[in-house]
């Protein structure tokens, strides 16, 4: 008997489609997104991208710019790259900007005068530090461009340390005698002569021999965040976009599936056979998954400002510019996914498919920027990944609302787009 | 509705001429044409799959003709016009479970473009109409099968439309609740409304339809006031259906030779004449055939139905 109650079982799974997708599909889907994640199919660790600007010119600046560029965790850029513009090289200025605007996440600037004493062995000796401008949303990257950049210290300027290391003993211990110093000299020639060659010592360009990560080490490094410094707590804000739209998404699919309980259930065909046309029926329901949507936001935005002290009354003109849009672009989504399906049960399957693997994918899960570049460009064809970019420049960048027109543009484009084609497939209820 | 108000009264309300549907391979209607006169009740009859929904979806729009033409009051059925002056009442509980009967007449009413108090006024008479004035915070859902059906029909009609198609509105309900039904029909036709009435309840069509159509295979077989259909089918003839004792091959056979056939354990024969019934007696008595009982009755529309469209299954 037991064995008859399988056999039955069996028959209707296969013939459940969607429940098949749900039980082999999906997992299968966010095992290979977390394995790209999390490097189960890569071997190195993500590049953190930065900004370095020597405003030195020295020796010892060039030497440390071009052994940071030999990093391999790092993508070192001293030029921005404008398509269509000539490229220009960064100044502290248009670094800083750099990185409030969300390119870069790091920027170096090396000062005039650091060349006179690059190795400290703590508080800089003239004043003059290397400033690091960070992103606090990003707590890693700041950690790894500082433990790489006294890393390069070491290794790019042994002679400079040496150097240094000698002023210590002459000024704590009393001086050389003249056979020491001309011993001191001769290997700091040797020195000077392994630096003129630094490639060679490290012919693949790999990483060699301990960093060290703490600020302040032998190069004097003053850290600050030009970003969310003034912020209470960092995340709040990420999070509030990130959860926020992947249930919008949600929300807005079991919507629109109303749809497919109207054609189901002839309510659909007695709504068509009266003034209501098919555009005006869609639209009218895209109106109100989109208020749906929006007013989601609204509650989730004033209860992170209630409960976690989002700053959310100070950027209200930012909100209603990315709420509304990106209400719009998963209402659209919701009801392509509904002209789509034919049946309740398949609906809820393939949007639970399509929501979880763009919200993986498009950092509702976790931020974008810990992602592996593919995932991070990957991100970009999901509507998490532009909605939450959208809401991270306003909360988090405080920028101005021109600053939005990517998101906006894209995200009315997506919901556009994705609306006609739920239009014409829809043409399938017009007439029978 | 102002401007079916200002058709001409000779114009038909309904009129489709020679429509053809096919579905793929399948000719769901092959040349169907009908009139539905002024204040009418016509039925249209018909087995499972014999083509009365398409002709019912054509005429409101839901299904595009590959040929012919439907009007109502004289205007195309896509026109704005025929659709202010057409209510429909599909045979699927089409209403909003989670919406209460008076926000469901309210949205029905609002998408056939009325408005303020004369959405107001209508909601009421629409209540009224179907009985449901008790109920009208009640959600749809929570209905007896009976008022779900009443709410259906209400929505159909809650532009007052002078032209209404029911497909099958009786499905699954009581006698008592398809007594209040009845009624309702009745009213309309009272108020001057024209009618067409899809059912497979023969009594149905006998009591509520001025004429009937039998469709079947896509084409309407038959159509005329109920004696006509009977006159039509069976001229002067009556039926004698009698049982016999045992239920035997030898049976069956004796009721073929003698020009009848068995359908339920009951033999079946029709007779020009009632002095034709003695005869019939006497052959069975002879024969050695032990019966149980005899009746003599007139042909009816079920008669006609299943002697025009056969007894065979169709779905």
């Amino acid at each position: 008997m037991i064995f008859a109650i399988v056999r039955t079982s069996i028959a209707g799974l296969r013939r459940d489609r969607p429940s098949l997708a749900l039980s082999f599909v999906l997992p299968i889907t966010f095992f290979s997104i977390f394995a790209s994640v999390f490097g189960g199919q890569h071997s190195s660790t993500p590049k953190v991208k930065v900004i370095a600007v020597d405003e030195d010119q020295s020796a010892a600046s060039r030497q440390l710019v071009q052994a940071l560029k030999r990093e391999t965790s790092l993508v070192v850029s001293t030029q921005s790259e404008t398509k269509g513009k000539s490229s220009q090289t960064f100044t502290a200025a248009s670094a800083e900007a750099a990185v409030k605007a969300g390119d870069f996440p790091v920027a170096l600037i090396i000062p005039n005068g650091f060349g006179e004493h690059p190795v400290s062995f703590g508080p800089a000796q003239n004043g003059v530090q290397i400033q690091l401008l960070n992103d606090s949303s990003d707590m890693i990257a700041p950690q790894v461009v500082s433990g790489l950049l006294q890393k390069a210290a070491m290794t790019a300027m042994p002679s400079k340390m040496a150097e240094q290391g000698a002023l210590y003993t002459g000024k704590y211990v009393g001086g050389f005698t003249p056979e020491q110093q001309k011993r001191m000299d001769e290997s700091m020639a040797q020195l000077r002569k392994y630096e003129d060659a630094p490639a060679k010592s490290e012919p693949d360009g790999s990483s060699s021999g301990p960093g060290d990560s703490e600020f302040g080490g032998i190069i004097s490094v003053q850290s600050r965040a030009v970003v969310g410094e003034n912020k209470r707590n960092p995340m709040i804000s990420f999070y509030a976009a990130a959860i926020g739209v992947m249930f919008l998404l949600f929300t807005a699919s079991g919507s629109a599936g109303a749809l497919l309980d109207e054609a189901e259930s002839g309510t659909l065909d007695r709504v068509l056979s009266s003034h209501v046309t098919m555009t005006m029926l869609l639209g009218g329901k895209l109106v109100f998954n989109t208020m749906l949507a929006f007013t989601q936001l609204i509650v989730m935005f004033l209860w992170a400002r209630a409960v976690f002290h989002l700053d959310f009354f100070e950027h209200i003109p930012g909100f209603v510019v990315m709420g509304l849009c990106t209400a719009f672009a998963v209402a659209s989504f919701g009801m392509l996914l509904a002209s789509m399906c034919h049946t309740r049960a398949q609906l809820g399957a393939v949007s639970t498919l399509l929501i979880l693997t763009m919200s993986a994918v498009g950092g509702s899960m976790f931020p974008r920027f810990l992602m592996p570049p593919a995932m991070q460009t990957a991100g970009l064809f999901t509507i998490n990944g532009w909605a939450i970019d959208g809401f991270t420049k306003v909360f988090w960048r405080d920028l101005p609302l021109s600053a939005l027109w990517p998101q906006v543009a894209v995200l009315l484009g997506i919901g556009t787009t994705l609306f006609l084609i739920a239009r014409r497939i829809a043409r399938r209820w017009e007439f029978a | 509705m102002a401007s079916a108000l200002a058709s001409p009264a000779s114009t038909l309300p309904l009129k489709v001429d020679d429509l053809v549907n096919s579905f793929g391979t399948v000719k769901a209607v092959a040349g169907v044409s009908l009139e539905l006169r002024a204040g009418e009740c016509l039925g249209l009859l018909g087995p499972n799959g014999a083509g009365k929904s398409t002709v019912i979806r054509g005429i409101v729009g839901r299904v595009i003709p590959d040929a012919g033409s439907i009007a109502i009051f004289g205007n195309p059925a896509s026109s704005a016009a025929a659709r202010e002056a057409l209510g429909w009442v599909p045979q699927e509980l089409a209403v909003y479970p989670r919406l209460s009967c008076e926000e469901n007449l309210m949205s029905f009413g609002r998408y056939h473009g009325l408005s303020g108090a004369k959405l107001a006024e209508s909601v009421a008479w629409c209540l009224d109409w179907a009985a449901l004035q008790d109920r009208a915070g009640e959600l749809a859902k929570n209905l007896s099968g009976g008022m779900k059906r009443r709410l259906n029909m209400a929505a159909g009609i809650i532009h007052r439309p002078r032209v209404v198609l029911m497909d099958e509105p009786t499905v699954g309900v009581d006698p008592q609740s398809r007594n209040r039904i009845f009624e309702m029909i009745e009213a309309l036709r009272a108020g001057g409304t024209s009618i067409m009435y899809t059912t497979h309840y023969m009594e149905e069509a006998e009591r509520l339809c001025d004429r009937i159509a039998i469709i079947d295979h896509g084409r309407i077989i038959a159509l005329g006031t109920n004696e006509q259909l009977v006159h039509s089918a069976f001229a002067s003839r009556s039926q004698v259906t009698a049982r016999f004792v045992g239920n035997s091959p030898e049976i069956a056979g004796w009721v073929e030779r003698r020009g009848g056939h068995m359908g339920d354990g009951t033999a079946h024969f029709t007779i020009e004449s009632s002095t034709e019934i003695a005869g019939l007696l006497a052959d069975a008595e002879k024969d050695g055939l032990e019966l149980a009982d005899v009746s003599l009755r007139r042909p009816n529309l079920e008669s006609v139905f299943l002697h025009l469209t056969g007894r065979e299954l169709r779905d």
